[in-house]
């Protein structure tokens, strides 16, 4: 029954019975040759209302939830929808394939470009072999030596971030684990070639950004981007971890937020109910905007390119500068603040 | 300007007591060493640069203290101290906490950058305080971008003393685009031919580590420093439990090839001056202005 399904968020119960009895109708159509078409158009008139009514009310948690669902669709569900001839590179040529994080060359439209992300897994056995979408160092430098190859053959990047955090274990530590994220960061700000980064479901601090250092950074509608997992957040500010969804509402990890605090530049908006109720659709999407957006670096020379996305990352934050405060005459007024607030 | 009158000038004599008072017995004369509990006084202390001379021991230092006994006397020109935080996602009760810090530290961010000579040679110095456990916000990654960019534009080394828990929580994914824009600085500053020297002190770890902490030409670190990418608390909410016991210190990292040396305090600023003797050369750093 769909109420005991792990695979169905809470807010998405009444959903999940009208599709159930939607799917129960359809049988029985089937079995008895009755037309009932008419009712089941009905039904489905009232579960797109009762997703209208339910998306419109999304806490941030609930989004949170959404970025995690189970049936969410992972960066292979996209490539394999928006990528032709996709060919899997694997290995950093220093230590081992992370197979957190996926890559290779593939043809886009009449293009060809290089891909990397990370990879979550759909059942036990491949979340394990997925290590749960967290790369360690492996991970990383795999995904800065394909993006060196893509810049070797003028070939623009893209980057599918879906990851919880980066793996923060004994032996990702032991490998260097902050080093590879800082180097691709510092490397990405400088890399001769166009970059499309896609935050795809988890924004997961230092892991995403380590393969986010991009040109245009785009996010999906049901999408998180945060420093820190709420959860822990909570318990580590508030020493309070049953606070998790207060702290999601105030780390403003969502995509609206994003987009306000200028970190990305373009919500892509999902199908109705989110990305999972139709993933062929989300991909459509994502390959479009993907490819309005490279038009557009495709005619920007590379010096000129470099040297904006240099100033994209550089103008994020918000903050004042009291030294440049006007001086006034009287000196008893309070000098007006002058916020220094830079966008993107 | 002395140790003491720069402090004053920046704090007043009343924080500074309050700072004292941090670590000190009543009298002020004895402190108690933290880590094998010896008894130590309080001047000889203060001689040693605040290493334990029992146990070595390294004690955090201020902002001041660092700049105080690594560059050449009366150098350092502080610059953007202007910089100020606001409170961008409205985050509750940060204002109040960054005004307590302000309070404890006498600075407006734990970020304190500047101009300086280290054995003759003018370099862009970044130092660090406790200050919202030296955590990394828009305004500390400014300090450091404005920082890189400064000694680029002068042709100037940069020297990064690191003390920090990572990003600013308070200000969510702002904090996290300060990794991007710190290490994007410190890129431009490498393409220059510029050297970039790190020393990693008590504590730095997760944003900072896993940004400008970890892309110096040359990386130190103090003894005993714990250093690693998932912050102590992070770690502990993972359940990190299987770990080696050296697990995130300096040692550990100087074991996996993570730093160059591990450097007591009494050898740092040498160990500086003889990197920047091989990285700038004479006819360098007598024209550098
Ligand atoms: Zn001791």
């Amino acid at each position: 029954m769909p109420s005991k399904d792990w695979t169905v968020l809470d807010f998405e119960k009444p959903i999940a019975e009208l599709d159930e009895q939607i799917a129960q109708i359809r049988r029985l159509t089937q079995e008895q040759g009755i037309d009932r078409s008419e009712e089941i158009a009905a039904l489905e008139r009232d579960r797109d209302r009762a997703i209208e009514e339910i998306f419109s009310k999304l806490t941030p948690w609930d989004r949170v939830l959404l970025a995690r669902h189970p049936k969410r669709p992972y960066t292979l569900d996209y490539v394999r929808v928006i990528f032709d001839d996709y060919v899997e590179l694997h290995g950093d040529r220093l230590y081992g394939d992370d197979h957190a994080m996926v890559g290779g060359i593939a043809t886009l439209e009449n293009r060809h470009v290089v891909f990397v992300g990370q990879q979550k897994g759909r059942d036990l056995k491949e979340r394990q072999y997925r290590n749960f979408g967290m790369a360690k160092p492996d991970g990383y430098r795999k995904a800065l030596r394909l993006m060196k190859l893509a810049e070797k053959f003028r070939r623009p990047v893209i980057t599918f971030v879906d990851t919880p955090a980066a793996d923060c274990s004994v032996d990702a530590e032991a490998r260097g684990i902050s080093e590879s994220i800082a180097r691709n960061m510092m490397d990405m700000s400088i890399l001769g070639t166009p970059i499309i980064s896609v935050i795809l479901g988890e924004g997961g601090s230092g892991g995403a950004i380590g393969i986010a250092v991009a040109d245009r950074v785009l996010m999906m509608e049901n999408a998180i981007y945060s420093v820190i997992p709420p959860e822990g957040c909570a318990a580590i500010l508030w020493r309070d971890p049953s606070k998790y969804k207060e702290m999601a509402a105030a780390l403003r990890i969502t995509s609206a937020d994003a987009l306000e605090l200028g970190v990305v530049d373009e919500v892509i908006k999902e199908p109705l109910g989110g990305a999972h109720r139709s993933p062929e659709a989300a991909a459509q999407s994502v390959k479009s905007a993907i490819l309005r957006h490279l038009e557009e670096l495709e005619k920007i020379p590379i010096q000129k390119l470099v040297d904006a996305r240099y100033k994209k990352f550089r103008s994020m934050g918000v903050f004042e500068d009291i030294s440049k405060k006007k001086p006034h005459k009287e000196e008893l007024s309070e000098p007006e603040a002058q916020e220094d607030q830079c966008e993107a | 300007m002395s140790a003491a009158a720069w402090f004053k000038s920046r704090v007043g004599a009343d924080r500074q007591a309050v700072r004292q008072s941090v670590d000190a017995l009543p009298d002020g004369l004895w402190t108690k060493c933290p880590k094998c509990n010896e008894i130590l006084f309080s001047k000889e202390l203060e001689k040693n640069l605040r290493v334990c001379s029992k146990c070595g021991y390294h004690y955090r230092l201020t902002a001041w203290e660092r700049i105080q006994i690594t560059v050449d006397e009366g150098t350092f020109k502080e610059i953007e101290a202007g910089l100020v935080t606001v409170n961008p996602l409205n985050f509750p009760d940060y204002e109040a906490k960054i005004e307590r810090d302000k309070l404890k530290t006498g600075l407006n961010d734990g970020m304190v950058v500047g101009l300086a000579e280290i054995g003759g040679h003018p370099v862009g110095l970044g130092v660090t305080d406790w200050f919202m456990g030296g955590s990394m916000g828009s305004v500390y990654g400014e300090k450091v971008a404005r920082l890189f960019e400064l000694a680029t534009s002068r042709k100037l080394p940069v020297v990064m003393f690191t003390m920090s828990g990572g990003a600013r929580m308070q200000e969510g994914i702002l904090s996290l685009m300060q990794m991007a824009k710190t290490a994007a600085a410190v890129a431009r500053h490498s393409k220059a031919h510029l050297p970039y020297i790190v020393v990693l002190t008590d504590p730095t770890t997760a944003g900072v580590h896993a940004s400008f902490a970890s892309l110096g030409d040359f990386i130190f670190a103090e003894p005993g420093a714990l250093i690693g990418f998932a912050g102590a608390r992070v770690a502990a909410q993972a359940g990190l439990i299987e770990r080696p016991a050296n697990f995130q210190t300096a040692e550990f990292q100087l074991e996996h090839g993570m730093i160059d040396r591990i450097l007591p305090r009494r050898e740092i600023k040498p160990t500086i001056i003889k990197v920047l003797d091989f990285c700038m050369g004479k006819e360098v750093t007598s024209d550098a202005e």
